[in-house]
């Protein structure tokens, strides 16, 4: 039982680590128990400081037993994933026109792409955000609430979004590309049947991991007053005048919301690593295809 | 015309707010991100635990929501300090996260081959780790950490929400008074490209210099 506790233990660390012997094996078990001891006080402590302000008090936490404050929450999240989705698919479009912009052969388009990118990336969010809140209706333009969040927001995620495709694109083996070419499809054809599929398969885990950013980027929609998940919440202490529990549970909604996103783009991440390399030199031995894997 | 250029000077201020955040929170970061990264792969479990959550944590939640939780609900609970202080720990421990991901994946790029043959040839594990590991290991962070030290500096606008006064505020207000957005926000927007061009030749010039010459 010990020998393969010890065995399953060192497996995931084996990279780095020897294997350990007796005396390291107990330093490792003293190490574990101090290292819980001081997690331990520290969620202790954290609790007791909690529990002197009176902010564990079950009356405090109650009307989130309520439905009704869940539905009223319910409609910011909604909001949240209202807005994510349409900065997504605006971006993604507007991404891949940057992305191939890059890539052209045109001097001038891709000059202009690469100025894009360069300043969408370098500019913060909030910054165009207030231009847009406070700059642009002394100018005389006024746009809809959600559009003052979402038109900043597709400038600078459209910019990654390009890079991301721009990445997995010319991370292509460029026989692919030859290859189709010399079968006769047209680079448009290229480019659509055989390029992009591939390409979008393998920066998947990276698309997903910016839609996750993407999404904890709409709580600026409490800047625009526009109703996502954090808006609503500042609503809701106003009408509870609960800052505490109510900020803590959105947090959560939030960490379980992007969390399961961020673990699903790992688990693609992982089955792209696994998928064998295409062998360029063709197997010999069929017997040696076990030990290639 | 006068308090015009008063009121351009106030940009400095708020400049040198939102460079004050940046240092701070960046050495911070990166110190924090160092021992959650050393704990992500250390051999015990429960510290490898603690690090992952910590990491989930804070890459899955908002920073937005973060500053308001510590700006105006953890006073209630008797966590209080000053505005300024309170935003760059948030920023710290938000990016720490993010910088040991970083490390963590740097380490994994080192390939296995090199600490097998680093044991063979009979370095013990600190040696390996202080001679083969980490140097490599380095050399693939640099940019990532640039990047993460990129997305810092433009994140920093947002404690302006929670009422620190910095860059983003200051543009905003003497906007306000003012009324010339196009000229205020185009000169915010260039200082923080500014910023981010800065970081960015600084960490090509330190891959650069640690580049291996084969």
């Amino acid at each position: 039982m010990k020998t393969r506790n010890t065995a399953r233990a060192a497996n995931s660390i084996v990279r780095i680590y020897d294997e350990p012997g007796p005396k390291t094996r107990r330093n490792m078990q003293i190490g574990s128990a101090v290292s819980m001891l001081a997690l331990g006080a520290l969620v202790i402590a954290g609790t007791a400081q909690f529990a002197a302000h009176g902010q564990l008090d079950p009356a405090k936490w109650a009307p989130f037993l309520s439905g009704a404050v869940w539905i009223y929450l319910g409609a910011g999240l909604l909001g949240t994933l209202q807005s994510a989705a349409v900065v997504a698919v605006l971006g993604g479009i507007l991404g891949l026109f940057l992305a191939f912009g890059r890539m052209s052969r045109s001097k001038p388009i891709r000059w202009i792409s690469s100025l894009y990118v360069e300043v969408a990336r370098t500019v913060p969010v909030l910054l165009l955000i207030y231009l847009m809140l406070f700059g642009l209706p002394q100018l005389g333009i006024n746009a809809p609430t959600l559009w003052k969040m979402a038109i900043p927001l597709t400038f600078t995620t459209s910019a990654v979004f390009a890079e991301i495709l721009r990445a997995g694109i010319t991370n292509l083996p460029s026989g692919q590309l030859e290859a189709a070419l010399s079968l006769g499809l047209s680079r448009g054809q290229a480019m659509r049947f055989i390029i992009l599929p591939q390409a979008a398969r393998n920066v998947s885990p990276s698309l997903l991991t910016q839609f996750v950013s993407l999404l904890k980027d709409t709580t600026l929609g409490y800047i625009v007053a526009y109703t996502d998940l954090l808006y609503r919440a500042q609503l809701l202490t106003a009408y509870l005048n609960q800052l505490i529990p109510t900020y803590i549970v959105i947090t959560l909604v939030y960490l379980a919301v992007s969390g399961s996103l961020t673990a699903l783009a790992t688990h693609l991440q992982k089955r792209l690593d696994r998928k064998p390399v295409p062998a360029v030199v063709p197997a010999v031995l069929p017997a040696l295809e076990h030990s290639a894997r | 015309m006068n308090a015009f250029f008063e009121d351009f000077g106030s940009l400095a201020d708020g400049l040198g707010m939102t460079l004050l955040m940046l240092l701070a929170a960046g050495v911070g970061s990166i110190v924090v991100g160092a021992l959650v990264a050393v704990a992500r792969i250390s051999p015990l479990r429960i510290l490898r635990g603690a690090a992952f959550v910590y990491v989930q944590f804070f890459i899955n939640v908002p920073l937005l929501a973060l500053l308001i939780l510590a700006v105006f609900a953890l006073p209630a609970a008797g966590f209080i300090l000053p505005i300024v202080p309170t935003a760059i720990i948030v920023l710290t421990t938000y990016e720490s996260a993010y910088v040991a991901e970083a490390l963590r994946s740097g380490v994994n790029t080192v390939p296995q081959g090199q600490i097998e043959a680093a044991r063979a040839l009979g370095l013990t594990f600190s040696q390996s780790l202080r001679l083969v590991i980490v140097p490599q290991a380095f050399r693939a962070v640099v940019q990532p950490l640039g990047n993460i030290m990129i997305a810092l500096a433009l994140n920093t606008s947002l404690t302006a929400v929670v009422g620190v006064v910095e860059l983003t505020a200051h543009v905003n207000k003497v906007n306000l008074v003012y009324a010339q957005p196009v000229l205020f926000y185009t000169t915010g927007g260039l200082v923080y490209m500014g910023i981010a061009l800065i970081i960015g030749l600084l960490a090509g010039r330190l891959e650069r210099k640690l580049a291996i010459v084969r």
